[in-house]
């Protein structure tokens, strides 16, 4: 079983759940940016929950069958075409030799995940079939889908017509909260630049991709003075290079904090002022540039708390969609 | 050097083993790393080594954060005994340096530099205080350097030169990070040097580049089948010039599968290096040329 590229979307690509373990080398793990999403797409069909899918950011792929299968989309609401006839989102459909899968304007969100029955089978690069561009690492040829490709598809197992009750989904905010606990080297600002980093408003820079998040719109952070350490270099936001977490947030120059996401960087030389808990790191994969979106201060606790709850909700769906 | 504890988010500590760089706080920060290793702590998913840090990942599911921190500073003592010494081996990175393609680069982001009327190696030759960019290259190249991290991309290694404090080159990165940095450059940002491991953005300083791939996804080049990532932490390296005659030999070899990079396994001794540093780097090069 494969599936036709026909058109590729404007940056589509094969992700699954990442490959842990090589941060530590420059390797990222990566993986979708929305791994709530892929995981329920992956449930719909009665995948592993780590199936390899396409993940397509603002615009859909057009693609064409070359037998029957079953296919469920998830993530950003988009309108989905088979054959031209809108089908629904979080839910398990039959697809047909031939047919074309198409996608309309994107409405809310900013990623789609593409499930298809037996998941997508390239290769695995060092434990993952996720796409890595910056290292030409997985997927096909480790770059984005192209017009003209075709996707290897598993082997399914059994699939029934399911949906997912989205009640059961985290519901959305305006303005989106993210919920950050400070550290690392917080304390190289002052206290009122600490107090407004969490007071503003922030909204998302175009710089948006899989290594990063850029925000603007918040004032300029105040750096507690300091004569700069050897090595460091001579920049106020500068450190002696160090390692990057998934999720923490660096300032170059003081200005726009940058949340380092899947496909992060492994380390540097600016300063972080702390990390999104990793509970909210689905919801930054689903940011559209210019989205209002305010940082929140928590303390660890409440990371963790926020860390179980996320997890009783994909227990509560992965239950709902197996009993179903 | 004070060492400093952090969360980084709910699965991340951060160890800074001091704020400014020299290899005490490296080594330190790489016997920690080592010991944590070798504690096998359930629940730790990741350790990475940096310059003067490291961090931990962990699963907060398996280990509460608290109960992580507390093992970490209890193997802070023990690592502290440790001696700073290590099994290592020392490689020859060749470089040709002023060449064309990052000269093109050098001219083309010209705007986001300090000082646009010039090269990349001539800033550089005139602020750390050297008469011409000749005898700057030739400092750049004369002494062994330590692989004091691997990262920021896929298998980019920092370099810290083993000189005293005074000889060390530093430079400031470019004002706004260039969005291009061809393939295997040879660059400098403040007082590390490093190889790009791929093409892409970058903003450090640059001065030539290696004819020697040290990334490679496909595995196709043959000191990289067994694994796709050439540089450890820990690793020594010692700069060669080329010329472009020596470059296209190079390339050749490594297409035509016949190039073995020049290896040799060494001990250091960081007690011995701060006693006699140029008698420590002229046997780590004997031991280069010996075999």
């Amino acid at each position: 079983m494969a599936i036709k590229v026909r058109k590729p979307g404007l940056s589509t690509s094969i992700q699954d759940l990442g490959r842990p373990g090589y941060f530590h080398l420059g390797i990222p793990e990566g993986g979708a940016m929305d791994r709530f999403a892929l995981r329920a797409a992956n449930m719909l069909l009665g995948n592993d929950e780590g199936a390899a899918c396409l993940e397509a950011v603002f615009m859909g792929p057009e693609l064409e069958f070359e037998a029957d299968t079953w296919v469920a989309v998830t993530g950003a609401t988009m309108p989905i075409l088979l054959d031209g006839e809108p089908r629904e989102g979080w839910t398990a459909f039959p697809v047909s030799k031939g047919q074309v899968l198409s996608f309309g304007f994107l409405k809310e969100g900013a990623r789609i995940y593409i499930a298809f029955a037996g998941g997508i089978d390239t290769p695995m690069h060092l434990g993952s079939r996720s796409t890595y561009v910056i290292g030409a690492l997985g997927g096909l040829d480790g770059r984005p889908i192209a017009a003209g490709d075709t996707l290897p598809i598993g082997t399914p197992g059994k699939v029934s017509e399911r949906k997912l009750d989205r009640a059961l989904l985290r519901p959305s905010q305006n303005p989106v909260e993210l919920r950050v606990l400070p550290g690392l080297y917080w304390d190289r600002i002052t206290e009122a630049s600490q107090e407004r980093f969490f007071a503003e408003d922030w909204t998302v820079a175009p710089e948006a991709d899989r290594m990063g998040y850029r925000f603007r719109g918040g004032s300029p952070m105040e750096f507690v003075p300091r004569e700069q350490p050897f090595g460091a270099g001579s920049d106020p936001s500068n450190i002696v290079d160090g390692c990057y977490s998934y999720g923490s947030i660096q300032v170059p120059g003081g200005t726009e904090p940058i949340v380092l996401h899947r496909d992060a960087v492994s380390g540097g030389g600016y300063f972080t002022i702390g990390a999104v808990i990793s509970a909210d790191m689905d919801l930054i994969g689903q940011l559209q540039p210019n989205t209002k979106v305010r940082f929140v201060k928590v303390d660890m606790e409440t990371a963790l708390d926020a860390r179980k709850e996320r997890k009783k909700r994909l227990q509560t769906i992965r239950d709902a969609l197996t009993t179903a | 050097m004070k060492t400093r504890y952090t969360f980084g988010g709910d699965e991340h500590i951060f160890v800074e083993m001091d704020d400014e760089m020299s290899l005490e706080a490296f080594f330190k920060a790489i016997a920690i790393s080592r010991a944590v290793q070798e504690a096998k702590i359930d629940g730790v998913t990741e350790i990475l080594p940096a310059n003067a840090s490291f961090e931990v990942r962990f699963n907060p599911d398996i280990i509460h954060p608290d109960t992580m921190m507390a093992k970490l500073k209890e193997l802070e003592s023990a690592a502290s005994n440790a001696e700073p010494r290590m099994q290592t081996r020392i490689i020859e990175i060749p470089v040709y340096y002023q060449d064309p393609w990052t000269h093109e680069t050098v001219m083309r982001f010209r705007e986001r530099h300090q000082d646009p009327s010039g090269t990349d190696l001539e800033y550089a030759a005139r602020i750390n205080g050297y008469d011409s960019v000749e005898a700057f290259i030739e400092a750049h190249h004369a002494q062994p350097w330590f692989v004091s991290m691997v990262g920021f991309v896929a298998g980019l290694p920092f370099l810290y030169q083993l000189v005293e404090r005074e000889k060390q080159i530093e430079v400031p990165k470019y004002l706004r990070p260039r969005t291009d940095t061809p393939k295997l450059t040879v660059g400098y940002g403040g007082c590390f040097s490093c190889i790009y491991s791929v093409r892409g953005a970058g903003g450090y300083q640059m001065f030539g580049i290696t004819p020697m791939p040290i990334f490679d996804p496909q595995q196709q080049v043959t000191y990289l089948k067994d694994f796709m990532v050439f540089f450890r932490p820990g690793d020594i390296v010692k700069f060669a010039p080329i010329d472009r005659a020596e470059y296209d030999r190079i390339v050749a070899a490594v297409e035509a599968g016949t190039y073995q990079p020049r290896i040799a396994e060494v001990t250091f001794d960081l007690d011995a290096f701060n006693a006699d540093m140029r008698g420590t780097n002229a046997r780590l090069m004997e031991a280069l040329h010996g075999n």
